[in-house]
């Protein structure tokens, strides 16, 4: 496979290609070591130490012969870059494509749960991913068209879903009243946090959102007499149909219908709700987009002192992009604590907040269906490498990683403009800012 | 706050007086006082660090003057500047301005960059984007009215087939008549332009000259300008206030300062390379 040119007629790019790539099996070795080669194992007597040495130099071997091999064909020195380079043409047939694939996979949304063959395993799943799909359309309101990068988005999806838990639970409402008291409760909280960090810029804005997610988390794990603490809230009532119950009672939806009792009704129901309030939150996101207001988000992202020099009160118009943005967390959090009947701190970790911020970026940064696409593949894809076990998580960063170099401004990286006179034409991604906070 | 203000003389759009700014130590402009006429053309000039962009800053709203007051004469009475935030420096006191640096919305058309200029009115009339989602409200009349408006001013500044293309595709000179375009669509009574003639041609010069006329003529737009370039100053301004280090040093009509002693002082008072250069312009402009 190696290049014979390589290794006849410059026998330095090889020396090169040899040394790179031996570097990078030192680190590969410095990594698998204790990644691969130290494994706790659980015995009667204890947990032991096992070791797997052959694991390592396996891993070792196969960074230093692909780095090798990579170094002398695709790498090789004065060789034309092409990896993640698109034709503008092909981006923009692709872009066109996309518009006929967005309602397609609305319609096989739609339809999935009817389709003869879909399991229950598939509609949960399903129901998964659209929860992640809504968010990340929820974040791309503050990430994506505001520019402000906030790192602790799952705050106000806890705030949404413990609103609905204990309103629930002290006041006995209804999912349907808690609902939008619990996307109204979430954007007040976003209003919170905006009013102290919206001086804040760039990194520190990350920083202080970043901390605004784990105090949340933090007041949930030790109030205790009020929120559960550690053991959360359980029995949280289910959705009802129009205030009808998906149970086996007389007065119960399947009775009412005339269809015997399956418990596979109510996950179609939740699987349709979230389908619901996804595509509320893509509508809503749309229209914004097109009004004043998305498009000052978006000036504000591409420029902020020219924003102000035009009237535009920055103040206001990052706060509404922050509060809109938690509201759809709060939709979705509530949806989620009818869906789990249970909810606890646990579920609201860091891990989330990075996993929605990397659905958005991998989709590109703004746009709906690069979201959607991304969402599907990432939450999907978690799912799919559920037979990795331990290796899940090495898979799911190498995959990244690759996605990362063949396409840095994520999948779908051309803008398009909320309005034009005579063509849209799509915007190449290198041309709009990535916002400062 | 409207009412302790003494009212201007009725020719007159802004008043500076006694205008300092100091930043720690540094005092980058200090005890500046000049007026802006209405529909005329004021040029503010000076060697490097003089002062003027710190004193457009001031009156656009981005720094709050140490000492001093700005009194404007908006349609609704005299109003200080000086007490306004920057958004609101465009919105009630109806100023605007352009960057030494081109600020434009680069990742959005031509067309956008002018709609965003137009937020106020267009925010209104979406009822505050509560009645804009719901699809109710007359926001689709007044976008249609906005457009029409952004299209009247690609038409004037030559960018109409450019409308879909992003700002930031644009060639340099095309990127400053539209970065103009975009603060005239706020409809502003001043016009505060920080070196629109930087890194033009020859001929995108003429043309921006045009505008600048165009804009004192038809829009009722008084214009203040921070220029470099001497043959935009000259030919252009009716008026020309001239800094050095922090000082006004002479205020008059252009052909007044081109012989006042003290600005030929001051711009002669530089390197030694610089002074042959100088000298020239000043030659052409005297001979033309």
């Amino acid at each position: 496979m190696a290049d014979p040119h390589a290794g006849a007629g410059a026998p330095s790019v090889f020396a090169v290609a040899f040394k790179d790539a031996a570097f990078a099996a030192l680190v590969a070795l410095g990594l698998a070591a204790p990644m691969l080669g130290l494994v706790t194992v659980q015995t009667q007597s204890g947990i032991e130490l096992e070791q797997h040495w052959g694991k390592v130099a396996i891993a070792v071997a196969i960074v230093f012969a692909g780095r090798l091999l990579l170094n002398l064909t695709l790498w090789r020195p004065g060789r034309k870059k092409s990896l993640g380079y698109v034709p503008p043409k092909v981006e923009a047939r692709l872009a066109r494509f996309a518009k006929y694939l967005a309602p397609l996979a609305i319609l096989g949304a739609v339809v999935m749960p009817m389709l003869p063959f879909t399991e229950r395993y598939a509609i949960d799943l399903g129901i998964l991913v659209l929860t992640y799909v809504m968010l990340g359309w929820g974040l791309n309101i503050v990430v994506g068209l505001a520019g402000l990068l906030d790192l602790g988005y799952v705050a106000f999806y806890a705030v949404g879903a413990y609103s609905y838990a204990l309103l629930a639970q002290y006041f006995g409402l209804s999912f349907w009243v808690c609902l939008p008291l619990a996307g109204i409760l979430a954007a007040f909280w976003g209003v919170i946090l905006g009013f102290p960090v919206l001086r804040l810029r760039g990194d520190y804005l990350a920083i202080v959102t970043l901390a605004f997610g784990e105090i949340i988390r933090i007041v949930l794990l030790n109030w205790y007499w009020f929120t559960g603490g550690p053991n959360g809230i359980s029995g949280i009532p289910r959705p009802s149909f129009f205030g009808l119950d998906f149970d086996r009672g007389d007065d119960g939806f399947a009775a009412t219908f005339g269809l015997t009792y399956s418990p596979l009704h109510r996950i179609v129901f939740l699987y349709y709700l979230i389908l619901a309030l996804a595509l509320l939150t893509n509508v809503v996101t749309i229209r914004l987009r097109r009004l004043p207001i998305g498009r000052a988000w978006e000036a504000l992202r591409e420029d902020e002192i020219a924003c102000r020099s035009l009237g535009i009160n920055t103040v206001n118009t990052k706060l509404t992009a922050f509060a809109l943005g938690a509201m759809f967390a709060g939709f979705a959090g509530s949806f989620f604590a009818t869906r789990q009947g249970f909810i606890s701190p646990e579920s609201f970790v860091f891990m989330e907040s990075a996993l929605i911020l990397a659905i958005v970026v991998l989709g590109g940064m703004g746009s709906q269906f690069g979201v959607a696409v991304a969402a599907v593949v990432m939450i999907g894809g978690f799912e799919l490498f559920r037979e990795f076990s331990d290796y899940r998580m090495i898979t799911f960063g190498l995959v990244m990683v690759l996605i990362m170099i063949w396409r840095p401004r994520g999948l779908v990286s051309t803008r398009s403009p909320s309005v034009f006179l005579k063509e849209k034409k799509a915007i190449s991604g290198s041309l709009v800012q990535e916002g400062h906070g | 706050m409207i009412d302790d203000t003494p009212a201007l003389p009725p020719e007159l759009l802004l008043r500076v007086e006694r205008l300092t700014m100091r930043f720690g130590g540094l005092t980058a402009v200090n005890d500046v006082s000049f007026d802006v006429r209405r529909g005329e053309i004021t040029a503010l000039i000076g060697p490097n660090g003089a002062g003027k962009t710190t004193v457009f800053n001031c009156i656009t709203g981005f720094y709050k003057p140490t000492v001093g007051r700005l009194t404007l004469a908006s349609k609704e009475g005299p109003l200080l500047l000086e007490r306004l935030r920057d958004h609101q420096i465009s919105r009630k006191a109806n100023v605007a301005r352009t960057f030494q640096n081109i600020r434009l919305f680069g990742g959005m058309t031509a067309l956008e960059n002018l709609l965003v200029a137009q937020h106020a009115p267009l925010m209104k009339a979406s009822g505050l984007t509560v009645l804009g989602v719901l699809g109710i409200g007359g926001f689709n009349k007044a976008e249609r009215a906005a457009i029409e408006k952004a299209k009247v001013w690609l038409e004037r500044i030559g960018l109409i087939d450019r409308a879909d293309d992003p700002a930031a595709d644009l060639p340099y000179g095309d990127q400053r008549r539209l970065e103009i375009a975009r603060a005239m669509c706020t409809e502003p009574v001043l016009l505060c332009l920080d070196e629109p003639a930087a890194g033009l041609n020859p001929r995108e010069s003429l043309e921006l000259n045009a505008l600048l006329r165009s804009i004192r003529d038809q829009d009722d737009t008084a214009v203040l300008l921070i220029e470099h370039d001497m043959s935009v100053v000259m030919e252009i301004s009716d008026h020309v206030v001239v800094l050095d280090y922090g000082k006004k040093i002479s205020d008059g009509a252009p052909l007044h300062v081109r012989n006042d002693p003290k600005v030929i002082a001051a711009y002669l008072g530089v390197e030694d390379e610089e002074v042959e250069k100088v000298e020239s312009e000043i030659a052409v402009e005297a001979t033309s």
